[in-house]
């Protein structure tokens, strides 16, 4: 193997670039939002379109308590990163427990609140407009609710069994971008479709 | 104190058992094996795509002809179109991209190299299922095969009721498929590009190919996700019973539109926007002159990046907007051509006082600059809404865009093959095969797509399987056909040159271009981890710098 | 030799000093003579005349007029004001277009002759500039100068066929767009017409333009009749609105120009530009019931007694489909199938018998008559004037 090279006098200064795992997840948030904003529009647009069914008015009432529930998750997963960035892994352990509680008990509402609209006001996806956009918005970021919790339960299996080291504090912080990026999807859409739309 | 370093290097043939060596083809996470099975995955789809346009343009060489029916032209019509854009064109740039950027940035791989896997696996999946509806297509009703909407696939035509049967549900899948591996790709890109540069090489230092996909991979994260979203919808509409586009309860067509075009034109700059990458990476070389302008050419590629959100509409302009709505897409639509046409000033500034070897890579970026140019021109036409009034929905659209696509991004294409073919395979290609395809080839896109616009001026709408006699139309759509196996032809010439060189190319060594970026400093093909040593760079050409010691770029950049 | 340029930027420099250090020569160099470069001018130049060539025909295909010149819908051609002041626009563009296509073309085509490499070359680089800041200013001013002119001539035209008012002669019309045929309305007029639309022509003494709202009763379709105007879409849920003035009597062709489904092709429009008098009459016999002589009752019964009149409707009978085209004045038509065929009795009865054989894909179904009811029925159905 040949080599050319030449060498300099001067000092060269650290060389310093972001870290993968933060641009890699901002990246996929920002293909997230351009979805959900599609969402969002299409809701907006059809607001007061359905030609006939339920209004939202009549049929929707405002989730506080699971919208707390998912806020103050995200309250404790950054608990959760912080600890695990300070080595107490049982501090860890707990903060992320009680996000993944939080996360489920926001699915188990959002799951009440569907059978509600759908057994009792007869509100499903096919029945107007609203129905259509209402469940595929709520229903997109119920999904992305879901897939987050499958991945904080693996994170919790993996604690459980004692194989989560604090110098994985960087890839839960990255998974935690995640996390804030759906309670923020969360304030929008309660906004468009609770607030905005009744 | 900090050595620059940059060593050449060399590397022995693959000496394992043919088994081993093709498990490790599909295993890998490597992105220059992943970039070649992109890039090999598109050529295959070339040729499907290409003998699919050579069905329709049999179709269409006489008014009322029989060669297949309306059902068959359909098909081939929409699958001709998502093919090329979704299966060759969009596979090979990211396959280029996959491949170069590393080697261009002094890294030894992608950032995410299971994602790189994942993502070409995800695009070859839905390349798969598409061609699957040929046969899985007739669903419950007995209707269907492939699909038959167009590739826009506009509601109500992909409603239950106007498109029965699984075919257009082929269509949706396989681009949801596709698009999650391009997402994939686009995270790739950004990812690796920002944080696995090559000591000294600040983002002012990057090559251009570099900063051009950079933009493509932002571009590609806020375009295809729109799409996605509307396919979903429509999955809804079709399965759930939904109503998105269903204008019998209220639904709008016209948002599909929207949505579509949200994604639509964007994507094209996605495609385009690696071909201005290659010419800018391969005239400097063959005029022997840096590239004039880096930094507005970079701040042009960024407002195009942008502006390419804003003009959705002017495919839609026929649609019944408001004259405020349509004047203002015509005003970002033109406004687009300032960035564009300061890019082509920019490669005509590089080529001036040069010395230009008109070898066959060269040969196909002028072919770029002559035919993009005037694509560009018609693109202009079509921007300005009265005249689009016209010319939409006609040949004319069809010929415009196939300049862009064909005269513009595939000969850009070729160029590129050209260029890499030795450091990829270690091989010289003929050069005499090459100027027999480059000569075939714009011969026949001259003929095809040049006098494709007539037929349009003369009122021949678009999507039809065949044409009325009488309307001035024959002796043009004649004349089309014949270009076309022309350009089969030069392709055809294409594949051999790559295939003999392969075996019988001369050895090309490490820089057989006397090319200044990092690529060339690895043997070829690279070795599997690309740099035994980091580089560390000081300028924008580190080559240049390593041949004229004496006369660094680094000292006047 | 190195070649000195015109502007020189502070930051290039001469490049090629004495004794500095190569890598060996690539292979390729040492291929280059003259017989390729000048192959490759004489290709360059044989493109340019191939595209003039091109050029040269297009330009004779507007001006020079061959077989029959009103059946070949060229937009350069326009006789209706929409279409005519599109085509003024155009021409501002092609202009402007084709200026800045002589400007870059010479530059490049200048390039790649003068600064190509000399089989006589002393290997050398030339000067290595990186740019100017002068010339990247001035075109990027230019262009901008240029865009805003183009936006601005064409916001104008916009305004000027958008939102044209309406003027109380106008006649209205609704057409409506079905796969794979027009339905036409003249709502104040009593007219229900299928897929040849009359209108009388309009002159500035005596404006009467015809104003169209376009629906669409299925998927998307586009009303294209290139002579009188731009295209307007027919969308479901959406109506649109278009106008035309026809200067000169005659017909105008035209095609669905939106791709609508198997047919699409087969959608064809024909527009009857009548002189006043002539559109007075034609009203008035569209407007008539249909008249039945006891010599086709049987035709006539078997008519109204089998799917047909689940489909198309006659007036004056109980025949009142909508879903097919209004058959009552059938035969004042020229054309059958929505353009497909020419309007005879035998296009007729094989239409009936098997529309797959005009328009394979079509919505009409093969009525499966024994012969002699199809006799009958298109015995019928011809005198439905």
């Amino acid at each position: 193997m040949s080599s050319a090279a030449y060498t300099r006098t001067t000092a060269e200064p650290a060389w310093i670039l972001p870290s993968r795992g933060r641009v890699g997840m901002f990246s996929l948030i920002g293909a997230e939002c351009a979805i959900f904003t599609i969402f969002v529009v299409a809701y907006i647009f059809y607001i007061g379109k359905s030609v006939a069914g339920p209004t939202p008015r009549d049929v929707l009432e405002l989730p506080i308590f699971s919208t707390i529930c998912l806020l103050s998750s995200s309250l404790t997963i950054h608990l959760a990163v912080g600890a695990l960035r300070r080595a107490s892994m049982s501090a860890f352990g707990l903060w992320w427990f009680v996000t993944m509680a939080l996360g489920t008990i926001f699915l188990v509402s959002t799951g009440r609140e569907w059978h509600h609209l759908i057994y009792d006001k007869g509100l499903t996806v096919s029945t107007n407009l609203f129905g259509t956009t209402y469940y595929s918005l709520v229903g997109l970021h119920a999904f992305h609710v879901t897939v987050g919790l499958l991945l904080i339960a693996l994170a919790m299996i993996f604690t459980l069994f004692g194989k989560v080291e604090p110098e994985h504090s960087e890839r839960a912080e990255v998974f935690s971008l995640y996390w804030h990026f759906v309670d923020v999807v969360w304030v929008i859409v309660f906004t468009v479709v609770y607030v905005i739309g009744r | 104190m900090s050595s620059e370093t940059i060593a050449l290097s060399t590397v022995g043939p693959d000496a394992r058992p043919i088994g081993e060596r093709l498990h490790d083809w599909i295993v890998t996470v490597d992105h220059k094996k992943l970039g070649i099975l992109y890039i090999l995955y598109a050529l295959f789809f070339l040729v499907v795509a290409g003998i699919e346009a050579i069905i329709m343009r049999i179709q269409l060489i006489v008014p009322h002809n029989h060669f297949v029916s309306p059902q068959i032209f359909n098909r081939m019509m929409t699958m001709h179109g998502t093919t090329m854009i979704f299966f060759m064109v969009m596979p090979i740039l990211f396959g280029f991209g996959t491949y170069l950027i590393p080697l261009m940035i002094g890294a030894r791989d992608m950032a995410f190299p299971r994602l790189n896997a994942f993502s070409f696996w995800m695009t070859a999946f839905g390349g798969l299922l598409l061609y699957f509806s040929f046969i899985g297509g007739n669903g419950l009703y007995g209707a269907g095969t492939a699909p038959d909407v167009g590739w826009w696939a506009y509601a109500p035509l992909t409603a239950r009721a106007f498109s029965p049967g699984h075919s257009t549900d082929f269509w949706t899948l396989a681009l949801l498929a596709s698009g999650v591996g391009s997402i994939g790709a686009g995270v790739n890109f950004i990812a690796t590009i920002l944080c696995m540069r090559c000591p000294g090489m600040t983002l002012g230092k990057m090559p251009l190919l570099a900063w051009l996909n950079l933009v493509v991979g932002g571009m590609v994260i806020f375009c295809i996700s729109p799409l996605t979203a509307a396919q979903i919808m429509l999955c809804i509409d079709r399965y759930l019973g939904g109503h998105f586009f269903d204008t019998q309860a209220g639904g709008s067509a016209v948002l599909w539109m929207h949505f579509f075009w949200i994604f639509g034109h964007p994507e094209v700059y996605i495609l385009v926007v690696p071909a201005f990458a290659f010419v800018s990476e391969i005239v400097p070389v063959f005029s022997r002159k840096p590239i004039f302008g880096y930094p507005i050419m970079v701040a042009a590629t960024i407002a195009i990046g942008f502006i390419s959100f804003s003009v959705w509409a002017h495919h839609m302009f026929t649609v019944g907007m408001s004259s405020y709505g349509n004047s203002f897409f015509v005003f970002t639509t033109v406004a687009i051509a300032v960035p564009t046409g300061i890019k082509i000033f920019n490669w005509l500034g590089t080529m001036w006082g040069g010395k230009i070897q008109l070898r066959v890579p060269m040969l196909f970026c002028i072919g770029f600059l002559f035919q993009f140019l005037i694509a560009g021109l018609t693109g202009i036409m079509l921007g300005t809404a009265p005249f689009n009034w016209q010319l939409s929905g006609s040949y004319f659209v069809v010929a415009h865009f196939h300049y862009v696509i064909v005269g513009g991004i595939v000969f850009a294409l070729f160029g590129a093959f050209y260029y890499w073919y030795p450091k990829m395979s270690g091989r010289m290609y003929n050069e005499t095969l090459g100027k027999w395809h480059f000569w075939l080839f714009i011969i026949g896109f001259h003929l095809t797509f040049d006098f494709m616009h007539i037929p349009g001026i003369l009122g021949m709408p678009r999507r039809i399987y065949t044409y009325e006699p009488g309307r001035g139309w024959e002796i043009w759509n004649l004349i089309v056909t014949i270009g076309a196996f022309f350009q089969a032809a030069g392709i055809l010439v294409f594949v051999v040159n790559l295939l003999w060189s392969l075996r019988k190319g001369e050895p090309a060594g490490n820089d057989p271009w006397d090319a200044w970026t990092l690529e060339w400093s690895t043997s070829s093909p690279p070795p599997d981890y690309d740099f035994a040593v980091t580089p560390v760079v000081r300028s924008r050409r580190p080559l240049w710098d390593l041949k004229h010691p004496e006369d660094p770029d680094w000292k006047y950049e | 030799m190195v070649i000195e340029l015109p502007c020189h930027a502070p930051e290039g420099r001469k490049g090629g000093a004495d004794g500095d250090s190569r890598l060996p020569r690539n292979i390729g160099q040492r291929e280059m003579h003259r017989s390729a470069q000048t192959r490759a001018l004489l290709g360059r130049v044989a493109g340019v005349a191939v595209l003039l060539a091109a050029g040269l025909l297009a330009a004779s295909l507007c001006l020079a007029s061959p077989s029959d010149p009103t059946q070949i819908p060229n937009i350069f051609k326009p006789q209706s004001t929409p279409a005519h002041s599109i085509f003024h626009l155009s021409m501002l563009i092609l202009a402007i277009t084709g200026a800045i296509f002589a400007v870059v073309f010479s530059l490049l085509a200048y390039s790649v002759a003068k600064f190509r490499k000399r089989a006589n070359d002393d290997d050398r680089e030339p000067a290595q500039v990186y740019g100017s800041n002068q010339i990247e200013l001035a075109w990027t001013v230019i262009p901008i100068l240029i865009v805003l002119v183009l936006f601005l001539a064409t916001a104008r035209v916009i305004r000027s066929i958008q939102d044209a008012p309406q003027p109380p002669g106008a006649i209205e019309v609704t057409a409506i767009g079905h796969q794979f045929w027009w339905e036409f309305r003249y709502p104040a007029l009593g007219v229900v017409t299928a897929n040849e639309l009359h209108v009388p022509v309009s002159n500035p003494a005596n404006s009467t333009p015809t104003f169209l709202t376009l629906l669409s009763a299925d998927t998307d379709h586009s009303f294209w009749v290139p002579r009188l105007a731009g295209k307007t879409d027919l969308i479901p849920n959406h109506p649109n609105h278009t106008w035309i003035d026809p200067q000169e009597a005659g017909l105008y062709i035209g095609q669905c120009a939106q791709y609508c489904g198997t047919q699409h092709a087969k959608m064809l429009l024909r527009v009857y530009v009548d002189s006043p008098e002539q559109f007075k009459q034609w009203v008035e016999e569209q407007k008539k019931p249909a008249v039945s002589t006891d010599a086709v009752a049987e035709g006539r019964r078997i008519f109204e007694t089998t799917a047909c009149v689940n489909c198309h409707a006659v007036a004056g009978t109980v025949a009142n489909g909508r879903f097919g085209p209004d058959l009552t004045h059938l035969m004042s038509r020229d054309t059958i199938a929505s353009g497909a065929a020419s309007n005879s009795e035998e296009n007729l009865r094989a239409w009936i018998q098997s529309p797959d054989s005009f328009k394979p894909g079509s919505l009409m179904p093969a009525m499966q008559l024994t012969d002699h009811d199809l006799d009958a029925l298109t015995a019928y159905l011809v005198t439905l004037r």
